[in-house]
This record gives structure tokens, sequence and C-alpha cells, in this order.
């Protein structure tokens, strides 16, 4: 999910993440207040049309939806049973609607731009001696090291079970964590010599 | 010209390198040493990553302690693992980190990131995920996070140890290409041969210190 920007010139990519952000929020307080089913289709049809005008293609539609299929399978499973169908289906189609909207901004909305949009948010809580800079930063780092963590874990799990253990947890767990350490330490070595100063 | 005086380094009381004195002003300076030897911790003192625990470093007449900063904008800093050194989640995002801090325009900022990327083939890797690049190709980025910075000197700690054939030749080529005074700590003495000085380090003191015809087949001899 990290390399959800999808780079494009669209006028959706152009609008100012803090734009975006608030459309989103908007729009989906707004989707929580209707009770009709009508609506919601509506809204999900311009949502779909809003990803058509950003360039994005159906494959990328289907991708916000596919990680989280299950859980709306099981949602429209559990509001049949307690509520009746077309409730349920309501209810997964507001769901649905909301995910691709958060994805759209994602998709549209590159990593540093919404860091540098919510830093200069950030800044009424400078007086609280929270620094939005190193916030920014922070979540940037966060970003970038998920990757990485996830595939020192696989190389990790890997070296275990060549050496037999197949499903223990802290076998996995210890050397990652001695490793995680060490690539601290480094990072933030490599972010000194680049010449930051918070 | 980077100026080490009378300089000791040592971690708690174990002392890693002795009364090293060098003026470093040659255009390509190596450095080796067997494991531990204490070549990535003198690499480290040359940018004020590390301070001497007696004894200073001038860079050009300023002092590592004193003048942090801008001693952090002339010696740029190559790291063994590319991985560790990109710190943001885009290509241009991470060229554009050292940038910020040194307070470039936005337009200078843009400028640099297309010529940096050109040189090295990468241009059409600009907004790409940072994570997705080859080895080589996150070395080169590691080098150009540098370079954008436009320091003086750059120094290199084992950039091509983690790479296979083809990137090592790959950055042995942007190295060899570098306009910059290059110091470079390896343990790939093929890199070394076109180098004007070659420095050893033995148990924290130079053990020679002469051009690579003299000073490798010493060091070789010095390994068995
Ligand atoms: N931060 C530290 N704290 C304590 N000891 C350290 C620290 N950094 C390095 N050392 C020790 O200093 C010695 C020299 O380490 P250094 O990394 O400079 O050697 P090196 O020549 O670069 O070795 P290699 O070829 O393995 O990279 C080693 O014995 C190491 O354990
Ligand atoms: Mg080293």
């Amino acid at each position: 999910m990290l390399d959800l920007y999808s780079p494009g010139h669209s006028p959706i990519h152009k609008l100012s993440p803090g734009v975006k952000i608030l459309a989103m929020m908007v729009g989906g307080t707004g989707l929580f207040l209707v009770e009709n089913l009508g609506i919601v289709a509506v809204a999900l049809a311009a949502v779909i049309a809003l990803y058509k005008i950003a360039g994005l293609s159906a494959t990328q539609v289907w991708n916000q939806i596919r990680p989280v299929l299950w859980i709306l399978i099981f949602f429209l499973g559990l509001q049949w049973w307690l509520a009746g169908a077309s409730v349920a289906v309501f209810v997964v189609l507001r769901l649905a609607t909301l995910l691709l909207l958060a994805g759209l901004v994602t998709l549209t909305t590159r990593a540093s731009d919404m860091i540098e949009s919510l830093t200069s948010g950030l800044r009424f809580l400078r007086p609280l001696g929270v620094n939005p800079a190193k916030v920014g930063l922070a979540i940037s780092l966060a970003l970038r090291f998920i990757p990485v963590l996830a595939q020192i874990t696989t190389e990790v799990r890997e070296a275990q079970k060549a050496r037999g253990m197949e499903h223990s947890i802290v076998a996995v767990a210890m050397p990652v964590a001695i490793r995680m350490l060490k690539m601290a330490d480094d990072i933030s070595d490599a972010i000194d010599a680049r010449g930051y100063r918070p | 010209m980077i100026d080490i005086q009378n300089v000791t380094l040592a971690y708690a009381d174990r002392v890693i390198l002795r009364d090293i004195s060098l003026e470093l002003s040659e255009r390509r300076i190596a450095i080796i040493g067997a494991n531990g030897s204490g070549k990535s911790s003198f690499a480290r003192l040359l940018n004020g990553l590390v301070m001497p625990t007696k004894g200073d470093v001038l860079v050009d007449g300023l002092n590592t302690r004193t003048h942090g900063k801008d001693v952090r904008q002339k010696v740029g800093f190559v790291f063994q693992n590319p991985d560790n050194q990109i710190v943001f989640p885009v290509v241009e995002e991470d060229l554009a980190f050292g940038m910020k801090n040194l307070k470039f325009s936005k337009e200078d900022i843009a400028q640099k990131t297309t010529d940096i990327l050109s040189r090295y083939n990468m241009l059409d890797m600009r907004e790409h995920p940072a994570h997705l690049l080859s080895g080589g190709q996150k070395q080169l980025l590691a080098i150009s996070g540098v370079l954008v910075m436009e320091p003086t000197y750059v120094v290199l700690d084992e950039p091509t140890t983690l790479l296979d054939l083809r990137n090592k030749r790959r950055i042995t080529h942007a190295i060899n290409a570098l306009e910059q005074t290059v110091i470079l700590a390896s343990h790939d003495l093929d890199l070394l041969t076109d180098f004007d000085r070659v420095i050893v380090f033995d148990d924290g003191r130079i053990a020679i210190d002469d051009v690579p015809s003299v000073a490798i087949p010493h060091y070789i001899k010095l390994m068995s």
C-alpha cells in the first residue's frame, strides 16, 4: 500500500493536498448523513468517474477494494442477516465508496506533498512543543522503511526456515529487531550527513 | 585540503585510532585495512559524524568540532548500505532532502534533480518508489543525493561491497568520473589502481602511505 501514488498530470493530481483531504472529509461525512441507497449509488458512480478523470484504470479501482474484499463480504452477510438485503447493500456500498475516495486521494497525492501540507497543518501545535518538520520527517521515514522492514522480515524468516525453524515468532522477531536497531543507527547517521538540522 | 592533526579516537577506553596526522590533498585517496582496523571510524571523522577524542580535523580550515554544518556540506558521505541512506519513499523526494536542508530554492532543486538523474540515466525513475530500485540504482541514488549538495569532497565507505559485479562496475565508473576529491574506504583493491594515494590502516595506526603500486603489494604481504 506504500507505493500507492500513481504519477500523473490530471486536474485531480494538481489539486492541493489540503483541498483533497478536506474534500474527502466533507464527502465522507456527507455519505454518513444520507440514508438513501440511490444517493450512495450515485456517489459511488461519481467517485469511479473521478478515478477516470485522474487517468486511473479499472484495475486500480479494484486494487483499492481487493485487500478488504473479505471484510466487505463479511459485513454484507452480517447486515443481511441482521437487517435485511437492502440495508446490507447500502452499508457495503457506502463503505466501498469511502474506501475508493480515500484511495483516490492517496493515488493522486505524493507522500511528500501530503506530508508538507500536514506539516503546515500542524503549525498550530508548535506552542505545545511539537516540531511539525520533525513529525513530517518521521512520517516519511515510516513510509520509506516499512517496505524495508517487510523485506528484512522475509529474509530472516527464510534464513530461519533454512535452518529448520518453521514457526517461531521469537526466532524471527529477535534478529529482525536487532537489524532494525542497527539500521536505525545508520539511518540517523545518514540523515546527519546530509545536513539535517531540526 | 583536509588536515588531520594528532587525532586519537577512542570508544569508551578502547583506542581505535592512535595519534594520526595526515594532510589529504590528492584527488583520489584510498583507505584500506583489515576488518576493524578503523577505516569507517576514520572516514566518519572527516565530515564530523564522529569527533576525535584528541586532536582536530580541519576541512579547508574549518574545524569539524565548531563548523559541523559547513563541513557536512563540503564533505559528502556515501555509506555502505544504500538502503539505509535513502530516507524518503520516492526518488525525487530523497534527492530533495539534502538540498532542502541547504535551503536551495524550489526551482534550483527541480533543476539539479533533473541534471543528476539524467547523468545516471535514471530520469524515468524520478517518481519511482525508492525501494523498487535495484541495488546499483539505489547506490547511484545515494551518491546522487550527496552530489546535489555540491560537496568539494566525497567520502565513500565501501560503496560497492553489497553489489553484484555489474552494479559494482557501474558504481566504480561513477566514482571514477566524479570531479570532486574522492576519499574511498574499500576492501576492493581492483578499485584503487588508478588512485593517487593509498593509506593502509593497521591496528589504529598508519602502516603504509604511498602510491598504489607500492602500498597495495605491501598490504597484501601484511595480510598474509
Ligand atoms: N560506535 C562504536 N562504539 C564502540 N566501538 C565501535 C564503534 N564503532 C566502531 N567501533 C569499533 O571500532 C573498531 C574499528 O571499527 P571500524 O568500523 O572503524 O573498522 P573498519 O576498518 O571500518 O572495519 P570493516 O572493514 O569491518 O568495515 C572496531 O573494533 C569496532 O568494533
Ligand atoms: Mg567499515
